[in-house]
Parts: structure tokens; sequence; C-alpha cells
């Protein structure tokens, strides 16, 4: 169906485990490979651990899905190598357009701030990212095993290890893992096989989304129309992903019949109408979805960890999904690196549903936010929402309140129990719990930038710049100092202002790239307690 | 600041003349869109998320 993306077809390889019959522990057996799962993959590679990937399919993701990837899981994928490939390919916009009724209401400019590696979003199909990482994951066969055609059945949890029942097209058979990680997305069968809740709000409206390839230029911008005169009640979003490929999600209703809202002679019409200039374009995909959101009522599950949609659905306004997913991994594996190398204790792994399961609960409040503005659910919220947008043509103060979905930024854990508070005063907008903003750097005379700087495990990172230690220790815990001023050199000062750098400021950063704890001055003993509650010891 | 609920308006019967005249011409769906404005209007100018919150009970909302 599709004229821009051929879809792989990744063969299915009877394991050696299963023909010989041998049941086998594995250190970690990550199930589903959709984005989340293979950036797992990726990720627990990058910190040496040997993983297996299962996943009941063999292909990539059909249709564009999740279309916008956000700058801090781009990040994490940067570390992953991904993040070139998916930002040379990606579109990235600026100015977004918003239209009620029959005209512009305003537009705006997300002028992005300067001065960071990677872009505040791209725009690119689902397919794109996890074709880039199979690729990337094809170099690593010493440490992940990528299973096509590998359904999970049964389940069984023993004290320190799960063992797993699996399918594929030689039968059945049986596998052990000191640890599982679901990433088989929101119909999650390995969260039933758990008997975890699932709960939280279903929303009485349907969706179509249609990819669709225009002949002709049009501008690269997000429109989103609220009750536009070609489809009156509803909203519309339209925006550009990669290969002159655009995406629009139409709001249908509740009343909507999907199986005919799908039908290529319902959808092109629309379009048509919607374009309204006669330009040619071509229909590739279409797709019709409710949407809930609600999550899971722990991420972990005795020996089994959930991520991505498995462990919470939003909905769509914001992407929220794909991002929120890549950054549970992100938090997810560091933590799993040690407690199998015994270098922390099990406990760590709580810390993931406490800070992930709060991230999870901030998306779904933006995400619910943005749905009771889009789909007002009673005349009088409808009232509000069409005032908010008549204001908004004239009045500055009212465009804030217009709602079309709040781009997904991450969710800073400030109240976590791996963070070491502050005893002096800082400025700026980092905080223990923050993801580390990035700067531009030199390193060895070259240009650089910082996040790459940070090393795998634990950093000091201080603006002293003749520290008197190199590393600081807790337990078999070594975290290198990386010192600005010699190791690499703050060129333009944004690092300093950054981080509210001061001098002697030093920060302890997590293996995840957030913010532990920070001083004014590097004192190793500070540094050595603050390791040890980040890792829960 | 806290809600001011003691009288502030000079000439109040000239105001709730003028209130009622601008939704003379309106319909209900009308002025029902025009009080939300109304409102949005003068949530705004007012800010304080305190005093709006008052409001908002005196108001007779489910806080």
């Amino acid at each position: 169906m599709l004229n821009t993306y051929q879809y792989p077809e990744f063969p299915y390889v009877q394991s050696a485990e299963q023909k010989e019959g041998r049941v086998l522990r594995h250190k970690v057996v990550i199930v589903g490979a959709g984005p989340i799962g293979l950036t797992a993959a990726l990720d627990c590679a990058y910190r040496g651990i040997p993983c297996v990937v299962l996943d009941d399919n063999n292909t990539v993701s059909i249709g564009s899905r999740a279309v916008c990837y956000a700058k801090r899981p781009l990040e994490v994928l940067d570390r992953l190598a991904c993040g070139d490939r998916m930002v040379d390919k990606g579109v990235s916009w600026n100015l977004g357009k918003v239209f009620f009724g029959d005209e512009l209401s305003y537009e705006f400019n997300l002028l992005p701030e300067p001065d960071h590696k990677i872009p505040a979003m791209i725009n690119l199909q689902q397919y794109y990212l996890e074709e880039y990482m199979v690729d990337e994951i094809a170099k690593r066969p010493d440490l992940i095993d990528l299973r096509w055609k590998h359904k999970v059945t049964a389940l069984r949890q023993e004290n320190d290890h799960v063992v797993l029942t699996v399918e594929t097209p030689d039968g059945a058979f049986s596998m052990e893992a000191d640890w599982v990680i679901a990433c088989d997305g929101a119909n999650s069968g390995l969260r039933q096989l758990v008997g975890a809740n699932f709960t939280g709000q279903f929303f009485q409206d349907r969706f179509l989304i249609a990819d669709v390839v225009m002949k002709a230029e049009f501008p690269t911008e997000r429109w989103f129309w609220f009750d536009p005169p070609f489809h009156r009640g509803q909203s519309v979003l339209l925006h550009r992903q990669a290969d002159n490929v655009w995406r629009i999600d139409f709001q249908l209703g509740w009343g909507a019949d999907a199986e005919a809202e799908k039908k290529p002679e319902r959808i092109i019409p629309r379009v048509r109408e919607m374009l309204g200039d006669g330009r040619e374009f071509e229909l590739e995909w279409a797709s019709v979805y409710q949407f809930a959101c609600r999550r899971i009522d722990n991420f972990r599950y005795g020996r089994v960890l959930f991520a991505g949609d498995a462990a919470h659905q939003v909905s769509p306004f914001g992407a929220r999904g794909a991002n929120t997913g890549v950054q549970d991994i992100d938090n997810l594996t560091w933590k799993l690196k040690l407690v199998l190398d015994g270098a922390a204790p099990v406990a760590l792994i709580d810390s993931y549903d406490e800070e992930r399961a709060f991230a999870a609960d901030d998306n779904l409040l933006n995400s619910t936010r943005s749905t009771d503005f889009i789909t007002p659910k009673s005349n009088s919220s409808r009232l509000f929402r069409d005032a908010v947008l008549a204001l908004a043509k004239d009045h500055d103060f009212a465009r804030k309140l217009v709602n079309s979905g709040r781009l997904s930024t991450p969710t800073p854990y400030l109240n976590s129990s791996l963070n070491t508070a502050d005893a002096e005063m800082f400025a700026g907008l980092m905080k223990p719990g923050t993801n580390c903003a990035d700067a531009p750097i030199q390193c060895d005379g070259k240009d650089g930038w910082l996040l790459n700087h940070l090393g795998k495990g634990f950093t000091v990172l201080t603006l002293n710049a003749n520290p008197q230690v190199s590393e600081v220790k807790f337990g078999v815990i070594t975290a290198p100092v990386l010192a600005v001023g010699r190791d690499i050199i703050d060129v333009r000062g944004v690092l300093a202002a950054r981080y509210d750098g001061k001098p002697g400021t030093t920060y302890l950063i997590r293996p995840d790239q957030h913010v532990a704890a920070r001083w004014r001055s590097l004192d190793a003993e500070k540094i050595s307690h603050a390791i040890a509650r980040a890792i829960a010891a | 600041m806290s809600l001011n609920t003691k009288p502030n308006i000079a000439d109040p019967d000239g105001f709730y003349q003028e209130l009622i005249d601008s939704q003379r011409a309106l319909d209900d769906q009308q002025a029902a869109l025009m009080n939300c404005k109304l409102i949005l209007l003068l949530a705004n100018h007012i800010g304080d998320r305190e005093v709006l919150r008052t409001a908002l009970r005196l108001a007779g909302g489910a806080m």
C-alpha cells in the first residue's frame, strides 16, 4: 500500500535453545520489538547487559503511528547511535497555525533555544525509527539476540527469576530470565499474565489518522483546525513527516463508523476539501483508533518490569507515547545493570516504579487536559473552549489557554528518594531530579556537546578546573571527575549559565544523565554519600 | 490578596443595566458564549489563582 516505504520482512530463525531443548537462564528478556523494546535492547547493549528480544511479528510498525520525537528521547537515542539518522531524516518545524471555523486564529513560532545538539522535536514515521534501531542491533550480535515470530504465552514468577513459555513456528519451549522487560504495547499480554490492573479513563471519541503524499510543495508547518468548514464540529491536525508524507488526524466523534471512515472513498474527498485548491495527493495509509488515558498500578511485578504503552496509555496530543516510553527505558536500564552486577540492592528497581509512575501521572494529566480542550464533554465546556478560540484571535492571554497538545517534555523526578536535596542556594532550571541540560563545549580543541561527554556510569561534573581527586567511589561504583576548564572547555559560558556554575560548583550526575545531587564545592565524602542514596543503598 | 465581596462598583444600578443591555440583542446561546468570554477576560485580569479559586467556590462550583 505504501509508495514511499518498503517494509522489511525479518527472518524467523529457530534458536539453538529451542532446537536442542535446553532451558537457558538469560539476564534480560525483552518482550516486544516496537520502539520501546528496541530502545531497551540497545540500552542494555550500551550498558553491557546481554539480552534477548522476542517479538510475535516480523516487521516494523505499519503506518506512521508515533510521528513526533521530542528532545530528551532523541538525546537518549543519540546515545544509542540512532540520533543522527533520525535527525537527518526527520522534519523539524517551528511555525504552527491554529484555525477556528473558517479563519486563521493565530500563528506561533516555537523559537527553539539555541546551543543544543538535538532539536526540540522532529517528525518522523515510526517505521524509520524501528528500522534504524534494528540496523544498530545487527551491529551488536555479542549482546543482543533479536528473535522474530516468538510469542510469550505463559509466565511463572520464581523467587529470583521468571519462566516464560514461548511459541514459535516450531512449537513451544521454555526460557528463564533474571528480569523481563515487558514492552508489548497497550494490549500487553504480559500485563494480563501477571494480573496487573490497567485503569484510567476511556474517551468517547474516535480519530482517523491518514498518511498522505503531497505532489507539490506545501509549507513545513503544523496546522490545527477547530471546527473547520470541511469537518464541522470536529478537529483536524496536519503535519509533515519525512518523504513528503503528511500526517492528518481527523477527529470523528463517538458515533462514527470506524470501518466506513477508513475507506479511501471516504477519506480522499475529505482531504481534498481540506486542501481546498485541487492540489494532487495520494493516500498511503489510514487507521481509526479510540484512545484511553490509563496506567498500570505498578511498573514492577516481581521480576517483570513494564515500559512504554504496556505501562501507560495516553492520548496522542502532545506526543507522549513513544517519547515517555523511551524515557522509561532510560530510567530502568542503568538500575538493572547495577543490580545485575551486584553493585546496588534490588530495592533500586523499585525506584523505577517510583520515578516513572510519577512521570506517567504527569503525562496522563497533560494528556487529559489537552483532550478536554479538543473534545469538550459538555455544552458548557464547549462554550468555554469556543470562547478561548474566539478571544485568541486578538488577545495574547487566550492563546496561552489554547491547548491542541502540549509537547512532551521530561518530567523531573523532583521528589525522588534517590535525590540528595540541595543544602546550598542554586538559581536556574536545573534541580536534583531534572535531566541534564546540554551545552556546547570543546574537548581537545574540538567542538562537542556536554551530554556526549557524560560517562556510562555516575559522573562528577565540576566547575573546579583543578580538582584534587580524579574519581569518587562508593562500594564497587566509581564516578570519574569531569572537570570543566580542564577536561572540557565551556567556550561560550553556556554550561556555566545553565548549571548556575559559579567556580567550584559540583554536580553528581546519574547514569541516565539526571542530577542526583549538587554542591558549591567538591567534597568526595558528600559525593560518596549521594551515590549511596542514588542507588538505594 | 483575597476575593473582595464588599461593594466595589460605583453606580451599581448603572453597571447592572449596562450588563443586561450588553446582552439584550443576543439569543441564549450567544449570551452564554459572551458570558464565557467575559469570565475569561476578567479571570485573566485578576490573575491570582487563590482569588479565582474562591470565586469559583462562591459561585457554586465543585472544588
